[in-house]
């Protein structure tokens, strides 16, 4: 176990680090004027030259990689090229609102997808399984950006048209000032991100209920003279948990690091929408990293994920 | 007197095409896109017809007194956009690129996938230990922050966004295929071409790719909706296809400033764009559940028992 463990870490460790040289690669080593990008075009060649040394960009490539990587090792990010803020502190204050989206909607979702894709399971053909069937395929088709408008287009303003002002257009509610509140503004978020996200679960969970089913251990439960929803959830669902909780490890690890669309449709000031306007001003170093925070947390979540099922299925570790 | 018609041996494509052809939404989903090809090709004409390019500002005729887009009607079928556009000629252009990248970017995936797939499973070893590492690591990368820093960083457009879209999708492919090649490469009939002396390329493209021919469209075809979708994304985040190119994501981001004025902003290119990504993932499925019947007798196993 402990072996099985020090090489899934080596493992992520590497791709971390992969990440970060992809990413380095990217923005330094190809040729072009970083000095020019922050000070400005009007900049003249002697303030240049002072925004060369201070970034350490006279410097020969592999000298700034080395201190590129090493200052990553520290947990230092370095400082947004714009504010001047440090990127860490960026981070920190970011975090919460995307890890507040994620938990809440992950939850939703799994709830959703898992209760949709069973009870289709249960009935296979039957009205409700083609209904559930047809209203997951709706929302899988949709890109998460579009679901977040019609919900604000239906649900914020022609509720609030009427007259029926509970759903906010956006923004958001520190827990810490007012967990109610907080609630009330990510409910729509939380919904944008489970609709899209809980019709792959419920794709998912169907089919493996479906195969589970059909397993014999199943046919001796019933002719053991269980009821039949302990044979549903008790044996049948407990088996077709485990593709479920394999992709929940992945996507709560990509999630974690930012819903992107979500919070850009909602303004919600998480790392996903950070790093929209970092990418749109081309402030390097918080575009780096967050990228290299994000893939780090989505390595854990696999990790997580293997360690999980390494527990539960010794064969797992032999691979 | 009608003599019995003769016994004739079906392959599995015609089987599978028979099944695809008696499937009703498969059909229904085939009719929506084959529709939505007819838009795009005829856009110029859409054009023509309306005297509406679909850049051009109507000012005069497309904007309220006030500057509001005008709802649809006889002179905008659809209504005009925040800058007095013709939003019925914008969908129709816009159309062209959603299926151009869509086929491009997911063929484009499927045919990496595809090769580096079958590389990895028929060589084994030191070159599938590579190549698999090498497609866990695109799989694990945080593809959306990378393509729009990427876009960002060497301009946005159309062949930026069709070759972005592939990279971080072939991966999925290639790992499919590589674990289905790896099972066929102990078949007698591969044992026995290189028994013949057939040679690595033979027995990759020639005896192998046939036999995972039928993941691959599969996936050709669930891959299509889902490059479509994200080059939405790429240009509602204004690092798709730049304006003033049309495109349905462009659309959906001007909507953003004028939903509360102007419904039809937002719902006819939403309407075009869940169209046809619903369409190619219906027609996937069914594609899938064509060639692969098996699936369904595992329905049918477990309608059985639940009696």
């Amino acid at each position: 176990m402990i072996g099985f463990l020090l090489r899934r870490i080596a493992w992520g460790t590497l791709v971390v680090w992969l990440v970060a040289t992809l990413v380095f690669v990217v923005y330094f080593a190809v040729p072009r004027d970083v000095a020019r990008l922050i000070a400005g075009r009007q900049a003249s060649e002697e303030t240049l030259v002072v925004v060369r040394a201070r970034l350490g960009l006279d410097q020969p490539i592999l000298v700034q990689y080395g201190r590129f990587i090493g200052r990553l090792v520290h947990g230092d990010l370095g400082e947004s090229f714009i504010t001047q803020e440090s990127v860490v502190s960026i981070v920190a204050r970011d975090i919460p609102v995307s890890a507040s989206l994620a938990l809440g909607g992950s939850a939703l979702w799994l709830l959703l997808g898992v209760g949709a894709g069973v009870v289709a399971a249960i009935r296979p053909r039957s009205r409700t399984d083609r209904s559930i069937t047809a209203l997951a395929l709706f929302f899988y088709s949709m890109p998460t950006f579009l679901v977040g408008q019609l919900l604000l287009y239906f649900l914020f303003f022609q509720l609030y048209r009427v007259g029926f002002e509970f759903f906010p257009p956006g923004s958001y509610v520190p827990f810490t000032d007012s967990p109610l509140q907080w609630a009330r503004f990510l409910i729509l978020p939380w919904f944008t991100i489970a609709l899209v996200t809980g019709a792959a679960y419920a794709r998912l969970t169907r089919g493996a209920m479906l195969d589970a089913l059909g397993e014999d251990y199943i046919r001796t439960a019933r002719s053991k003279g269980l009821p039949e929803w302990r044979v549903v959830l008790l044996h049948a669902l407990r088996s077709s948990l485990t593709p479920v909780v394999t992709q929940f490890g992945i996507d709560l690890g990509t999630l974690m690091g930012g819903a992107i669309v979500t919070e850009v449709v909602f303004g919600l000031p998480g790392l996903g929408r950070e790093v929209v306007q970092a990418i749109l001003k081309q402030d390097l170093p918080v575009i780096i990293g967050v990228t290299i925070l994000s893939s780090a947390l989505v390595v854990a979540a696999n990790l997580l994920v293997d360690v999980c099922q390494s527990l539960l299925d010794p064969r797992v570790r032999a691979n | 007197m009608s003599a019995a018609p003769p016994i004739r041996g079906r392959g599995p494509w015609e089987l599978a095409f028979e099944r695809l052809r008696r499937d009703r939404a498969a059909i229904a989903s085939a009719i929506t896109i084959l529709f939505a090809l007819a838009i795009a090709l005829a856009a110029p004409l859409l054009a023509q017809l309306t005297g509406h390019s679909p850049i051009e500002q109507f000012t005069e005729t497309g904007l309220s007194p006030t500057g509001i887009p005008v709802g649809p009607g006889r002179e905008f079928w659809l209504g005009t956009d925040g800058l007095g556009r013709d939003v019925l000629v914008r969908i129709a252009y816009g159309t062209r690129v959603s299926l151009l990248v869509g086929v491009l970017a997911s063929g484009l995936a499927v045919l990496i996938g595809a090769i580096v797939g079958i590389a990895a499973g028929w060589h084994g070893g030191a070159v599938d230990t590579l190549l698999s590492r090498f497609m866990d690591v695109v799989l694990s990368l945080p593809f959306l922050i990378l393509a729009l820093a990427l876009a960002a960083l060497v301009g946005p457009g159309l062949g930026v966004s069709i070759f972005l879209i592939a990279f971080f999708s072939w991966a999925s492919v290639g790992r499919i295929v590589r674990a289905e090649a790896r099972a066929i490469r102990e078949r007698e009939y591969v044992q026995a071409a290189r028994a013949l002396g057939a040679g690595s390329a033979r027995i990759m493209f020639v005896e192998m790719l046939p036999v995972v021919s039928a993941t691959v469209i599969v996936y050709a075809t669930l891959l299509i909706p889902s490059s479509i979708a994200f080059e939405a994304t790429l240009s509602f985040l204004g690092l798709g296809v730049p304006p003033p190119t049309p495109t349905w994501g462009n659309m959906l981001t001007d909507a953003m400033a004028y939903y509360k004025v102007a419904w039809w902003l937002l719902v006819f290119p939403g309407a075009a764009l869940l169209g046809i990504t619903y369409a190619f993932n219906v027609l996937g499925d069914s594609v899938r559940d064509a060639l692969d019947p098996r699936h369904d007798q595992t329905i049918g196993a477990g309608r059985g028992g639940a009696g």
